[in-house]
Order: C-alpha cells, then structure tokens, then sequence
C-alpha cells in the first residue's frame, strides 16, 4: 500500500453483459475525499462499483485501491475497503450486535476494539433499542444502518456506497449523512451513487457522470456547470449532460 | 391481456414461468457438452433398469397373480408412495400459502386469487405425479418388460395418488390455520410432512425390530399376523394394488377418485386461498426475537467467525427442525435394533451402516444447501478479505463438523457390536456427506437462507444427484459391511451419479 496512491484508480475498465455495460471507464478519486458517482439507470454505475469491491471480474482494465492491485491481490484490497450495496442482506436470525461481531471477525479485528467500536456505531445510528433484536424484526431502513455499521466497523480506508440513503426517512438520512461526512473527516474516502441529486451536490466534494459505461464529466459543481454550458442547479447541470451524451450516442 | 385474469390465463402464466426455469437450468451448454450430459445421462438410466430387473427378475419370472401375498406387499410399497407424496404435497400447498414472490402483486390485482390457487394446486399434484413416476419408471418399465404392459397401469395409479395426496394435504393445511393460526401453521406443517413421509415406514421396522430382530418390512408383511388380520382379496381396500396389477376397473375408479377429490377440494378451499395467504404474509414474527442480556464479543480468526456464525445461524433454523426431525425418525427403528441386539453377536452393522449412511448423507444435503447456497449476505461475505476458497472451506467445515458431531455417537455404539462395521459406516457417511456438499457447489444458487424450501424445487438435478448418491453409498457401505465385493460396484454407481451431477450442474454448462 502506497501512502500517496489515490484511494481509487481505474484504469480503461471494460465489462460487456450483452452489451458494453462499462466502457473504458477511467476515475480516480483522492484520498479523504467524498465522491458522488451519477447517471442514469443502466448507465454502470453499480456495475463499476461491484467490480471495484472485488465482486465483479472485469473484462479488460486495471483497479487499484490506495495503490493496491485489487485485480492482483483483491485479499489486500479488501482488507482496506467496504461495500455497502443498495439492497443490503444481512443475517435475519442475527442481532445487530451479533452481526457486528461476525464483520469484525470477517476482517480479523480484536474482539475489544470491535465491540467498543459496535457500541459506538450502534449508538451513533440510533440502533440502541434494536441492538439484541433479531434483524428478521428490523425495518428496511434500519437493516440498511445495520448493514452500514457493518462497513464502518473494521475502520476502512475507502468506502463504497451504492444508494445508500434510499428507504430512509429524513432523520435517519441525517444521521447516516453525519457518520459518513464524519469518517472522511477523520481521512477515510467515501464513493456513493446516489439518485437524490440534491445529496450529491451538498455532499460530494467532486461529481462524476456516468453514462452508457463512460466517464462523460467530473469535477466540483462548478466545474461541471462549466462544463455543461452553465447550469445552476446539479439537476439541471446532471440533465444537460445526460441529455447531450444522449444526443451523441 | 384484457378483461379479467381467467384460470387459462393463470395456467399459461405459471406453465411459461415454469417453462423458463426448466429452460434457464437446461440452456447454455455446448452441443458437445450437451451431447455428453444426454449420453451419460442414457447410460444412467440404463443402470437403474438393470438394477430393477436384478431386484425383479426373480419376483416376476413367473408372473404375479394377485394372491393375497402379493397385494399385501403392493399396498405397503404403495402406501409408503403415498405416505411420501402426503409428505411433500404439505410441504408445498404450505409454501403456496406463504410464498411472497409475486402474491403481492396477484393480490394487490383486481385478479381472481381463487384462479390462480387452483393453478397452484393443480402444479403441485402434476410436480409429484412426475417426480414420483420418474422415481418409479425403472421399476415399472423393467415389470412390464418381464411380466407384460398391464403394469404400466402403474403410471395411472401414481397420477390417482398424486391427485389424492394434494387433495388431502390442502384439507390439512386449511384445518392447521383453523386450528393454530397462520403463525405456528407453517412450523407445524413442516413437521407433520417429515413425520408423515417417515411413520408408516419406522412403523413397520419398528415392528420388525420388535418382533423378528431384523429391519427387514418383508418379514412383517409375510407374517402371518398380517395375512390373518388383512382384509378378503375380493375387498375394495386392495384397489389401489389391483389398479397397479393392470385391472381395468380399478384402474378406472382409482383414477376417477383420485380427481374426483382433487376438484372437489380445489372448488371447496380455491375462494378462501386469498385470505389464508394475506393471513400468512401478516404472520412474520417481527421483533419477536430479543435477546436476554449481551455477551461481549469474542477474539476470532476470519475462518473461525465464518464457522461460528453458520454454527449460530443452524441453531436458528426453523426449517432445519423438520429436516433433522426426519433424519432423527428414520435412524429410531436401527437404533432400537441396536439396542435389542448390542453384544448379541448378530450381523447388526450390516443392517446399520446403511441406514446410517442414508440419514446422514440427506442430512448433509440440508446442511450444505444452508451454509453454501443459503447465504443471506453474499455481498458481505465476498468482500471479505479472504479468498474464495478460503470461504468456502470453512462453510464445508462448519457442515462436516456438524455431522461428525451428530454421527459419532451412533458410530461410537456400533463400534461395540463391529469395529468393522463402524468404520465403513465411517467411511460411507464421509464419502456421502462429501459427495452431498460437492453437489451443492456443484449447484449452487444465490437464495437467502428462508427460501430453504427452494432447494428442492430450484433444481431437479441436485435434488435426484443428491438422492442417488446417497442411495449408492449406503448400498456400497450395506455390502462392504458384509465384507462383499458388490460394495465395488455401488461405489462406481455413485461416483457415476456424480459425474452426471458435474455434467448437468449450472457450472459445467457455463464453463
């Protein structure tokens, strides 16, 4: 692991489904930095991000994470990464507290830590009522904080989130929103794919727009308001560019 | 699709979506691969005769008159047919009533639920009308080669049996959610399919045992007890055994009763299938679970975490109680003998080692569904930082060890009546456990652990693979415990099972 490599580089990734799904996609993203992925449905955004957690083999390109080879030695890679999916399945017959306990023994954690750290995130999420009921009892927006204590707990350095704010209500939005802007500030890097525009642009310090498995624009709001011809609002910027990726293709 | 959705329409629904599955399993193989699985498959099929007509020959060389011997022991295998089809039929009418898949959508329609419940039911008998007959074609086809085509009758018989069961199951299940309410019905239920697949069966070894030493149903249905105690060979009781013997009349009335039943109960119970349904999706036990007091976290490897939680998540396993229920049932009637027969010096181990293997292997066909298809967080598991492999082996060990566990005992006791005899019995319930998990690799599909029903409905392959190879090795184990060559030949059977198994999984065909 390289101290100054980016947390995420990707280099000409391809994946064909039958058709190209993700096309020679390049991004890198800093470290200690929020990045929001965009576009729209079927654009290969959730493909991208499943072949970066090592749960997709890529066709052609190259993935590194903080400098790691993930292709090469995706044991390493992991080790430093999380992934929290968009519909995430967790363990029905486990508590919170006890699925905890088995991320943090995934990722080899001393039991001491993981536990101090179980209670925090727990508290943090506002789980505590639900810390010792089975997750089969669970609402979806409170398995989807589960499944997000359960990215945080081995402390990663990169962390990758698809939709992660979709089936919460805004209480609970807040709170994950707080957790995560939180462990960037604490030098961690979080990549989202969101649909709620209006979290990207308060969130994200950098937008990438994805469309037909292409990189078609990047940068800092203002930076794709340029880039789009001037939009004001991300919703217009985002449409802008879809539409005139759209009128090329 | 206009107007409002008619029982045809239904039918052609679930006859396309029944359809695609049976083609995605099929479709994606090379010609060449193809070619192999059909001709494996062939040969396969050809053994399983031969081994009818091994089993047969003798019994039928000079016809079957239907003495009252003969349909005694027709009604007891019948009847142990029957007793399996009530077993599954419950299993799955329960399922029709709780599974959620696209019930939310019919219900939310302004569809006839009624429409779609007949279907459904309808489905379930045809499923066992097929699975049974494909079970039994060795035996009857190599009957109608030696004795003549009046037992191809037996087809009908089965198709008049499968109707009846599903007919009786959707009364039982109804009746549980009268009695109970839809939250305990499914437990229940499942309970009752396992005790009803195994009574009659344990039954009448439970009696062998008691009264003759041995496990053998023959030496209880020969007995003179049952011949004196069984009805006139002119009473309607032998029906069923006449219609399989090829008897044109009983034929036809066991047919006309068996879907006579069928109709009646689907036009009885079909109106009331939306209500029980909408009952059972409100009948998840949610927040009922809560945990006393928390115990603080313990220092594991990743190896060992994985081990433990699939350890963990067993315990917890409603479905899991039925599946053990009916191992534990079936290994009853050898444990009994074994107890009557300890330090006797009779050939106990010989009886034993079989039954043993069998249990066990279907046991581990269970587990191994669980731990390696039924992973509720696949995404969780396969970011972890270790390999695949790694992953996978301690799924397999969590899996062996419960097993070993559970088996030692029974192998511990058998070792005081043979030493031998405990340790191929050893050696068969390794070798099927291991061909059960390699199986489910083999077959593996990504369900979450409450679909564990689906595992014998998401493939035929692995369901007949897991079957035969565990009926192979507790044959290989029966005869190497009689210290007899013929063990060689039933290895080779189930390593050949498995070699079709490796042919027709999902993996082979995409590779």
């Amino acid at each position: 692991m390289s101290p100054n490599a980016p947390s995420l580089h990707i280099e000409n990734l391809r994946k064909t489904y039958s058709r190209p799904a993700v096309d020679g996609l390049s991004l890198t993203v800093k470290r200690g930095e929020f990045y929001a992925l965009l576009g729209p449905n079927g654009a290969g955004k959730t493909t991208t991000l499943r072949m970066v957690a090592g749960l997709l083999r890529p066709d052609a390109g190259a993935i590194a994470i903080c400098g790691i080879d993930a292709l090469k030695d995706p044991v390493a890679a992991k080790s430093i990464m999380a992934w929290v999916p968009d519909e995430p399945l967790i363990y029905d017959k486990l508590d919170p507290m006890e699925y905890l306990e088995f991320v943090a023994g995934l990722w080899a954690m001393d039991a001491a830590k993981a536990e101090r750290q179980a209670r925090e995130l727990i508290a943090l999420l506002g789980l505590d009522a639900q810390a010792k009921t089975r997750c089969q009892g669970l609402s979806k927006g409170m398995r989807q904080k589960v499944a997000l204590a359960g990215a945080l707990i081995h402390d990663p350095q990169l962390i990758i989130l698809d939709e992660p704010l979709t089936g919460l209500d805004a209480g609970s939005a807040r709170q994950v929103k707080a957790v995560l802007k939180d462990r960037v500030a604490n030098g961690a890097t979080v990549i989202m794919t969101t649909h709620i525009l209006e979290v990207a642009e308060r969130m994200a310090e950098r937008i990438g727009v994805i469309a037909n498995g292409r990189l078609i624009a990047e940068g800092t709001l203002s930076e794709l308001s340029a880039q789009s011809g001037g939009g004001t609002s991300l919703e217009e910027i985002f449409l802008s560019l879809v539409a005139d990726q759209s009128a090329a293709a | 699709m206009t107007g409002t959705a008619t029982l045809t329409w239904f039918a052609r629904h679930e006859l396309t979506l029944a359809w695609r599955d049976w083609a995605a399993m099929m479709a994606g193989g090379r010609t060449t691969q193809e070619r192999a699985v059909t001709s494996g498959t062939l040969v396969f099929v050809g053994l399983l005769h031969w081994l009818a007509y091994v089993i047969l020959e003798p019994l039928l060389r000079s016809g079957i008159e239907p003495s009252k011997a003969a349909l005694v022991t027709l009604t007891a295998c019948l009847l142990f047919t029957f007793s399996m089809m009530l077993s599954q039929a419950i299993e799955q009418v329960t399922r029709s009533f709780y599974a959620r898949a696209d019930l939310d959508l019919i219900l939310s329609s302004p569809a006839q639920a009624r429409h779609l419940f007949a279907v459904r039911i309808s489905a379930i008998a045809l499923s066992g009308m097929a699975m049974t007959s494909l079970l039994a074609a060795p035996l009857i086809n190599t009957a109608a080669a030696i004795d003549g085509p009046r037992w191809l009758a037996a087809y009908a018989a089965i198709a008049a049996m499968s109707a009846l069961a599903t007919g009786l199951s959707v009364i039982a299940t109804v009746a549980l959610f009268k009695a109970v309410g839809a939250k305990r019905t499914r437990l229940i239920a499942q309970i009752i399919a396992a005790i009803v697949g195994a009574a009659l069966l344990i039954g009448i070894q439970i009696v062998a045992v008691l009264y003759y030493g041995n496990l053998s149903r023959f030496e209880v249905l020969r007995s003179a007890a049952v011949m004196n105690a069984a009805p006139d060979a002119a009473s309607l009781f032998w029906l069923p055994a006449r219609a399989v013997l090829g008897e044109l009349s009983a034929v036809t009335a066991l047919v006309a009763a068996g879907f006579a039943v069928l109709a009646i109960v689907i036009a009885q119970y079909a109106p009331q299938f939306s209500s029980h349904a909408i009952a059972a999706a409100g009948a998840d036990d949610h927040g009922a679970l809560v945990a006393a007091a928390s115990e603080p976290f313990r220092s594991r490897s990743t190896l060992q975490s994985l081990r433990a939680k699939e350890w963990m998540l067993l315990r917890r396993d409603p479905w899991l109680l039925s599946q053990t229920l009916m191992q534990v049932l079936y290994l009853i009637p050898p444990a009994l003998l074994c107890w009557r027969d300890m330090g006797a010096g009779t050939q106990v181990h010989i009886v034993l080692a079989p039954v043993l293997v069998m249990a066990f292997g279907q046991l581990s066909g269970g587990l191994s569904w669980l731990a390696i298809s039924g992973e509720d967080a696949p995404d969780l598991v396969a970011t972890a930082p270790l390999p695949a492999r790694a992953l996978l082996r301690a799924k397999n060990e969590a899996v062996l060890a419960v097993i070993a566990v559970s088996a030692a005992p029974l192998l511990l006791a058998l070792a005081f009546a043979s030493l031998w005899g405990a340790g191929v019995s050893a050696f068969g319930i390794a070798a099927a456990s291991i061909s059960a998990i390699t199986i489910q690799i083999w077959f593996k599909v990504t369900a979450t652990r409450s679909q564990f029903r689906r595992r014998q409905t998401a493939s035929k392959g692995a369901t007949f693979a897991e079957a035969f190879s565990s009926i192979f090795w507790a044959a290989a184990t029966g005869f190497a415990a009689a210290q007899s060559w013929f063990a060689l030949v039933f290895v080779a059977f189930a390593l050949m099972t498995l070699w079709v198994a490796r042919m027709i999984s999902p993996r082979a065909l995409i590779a």
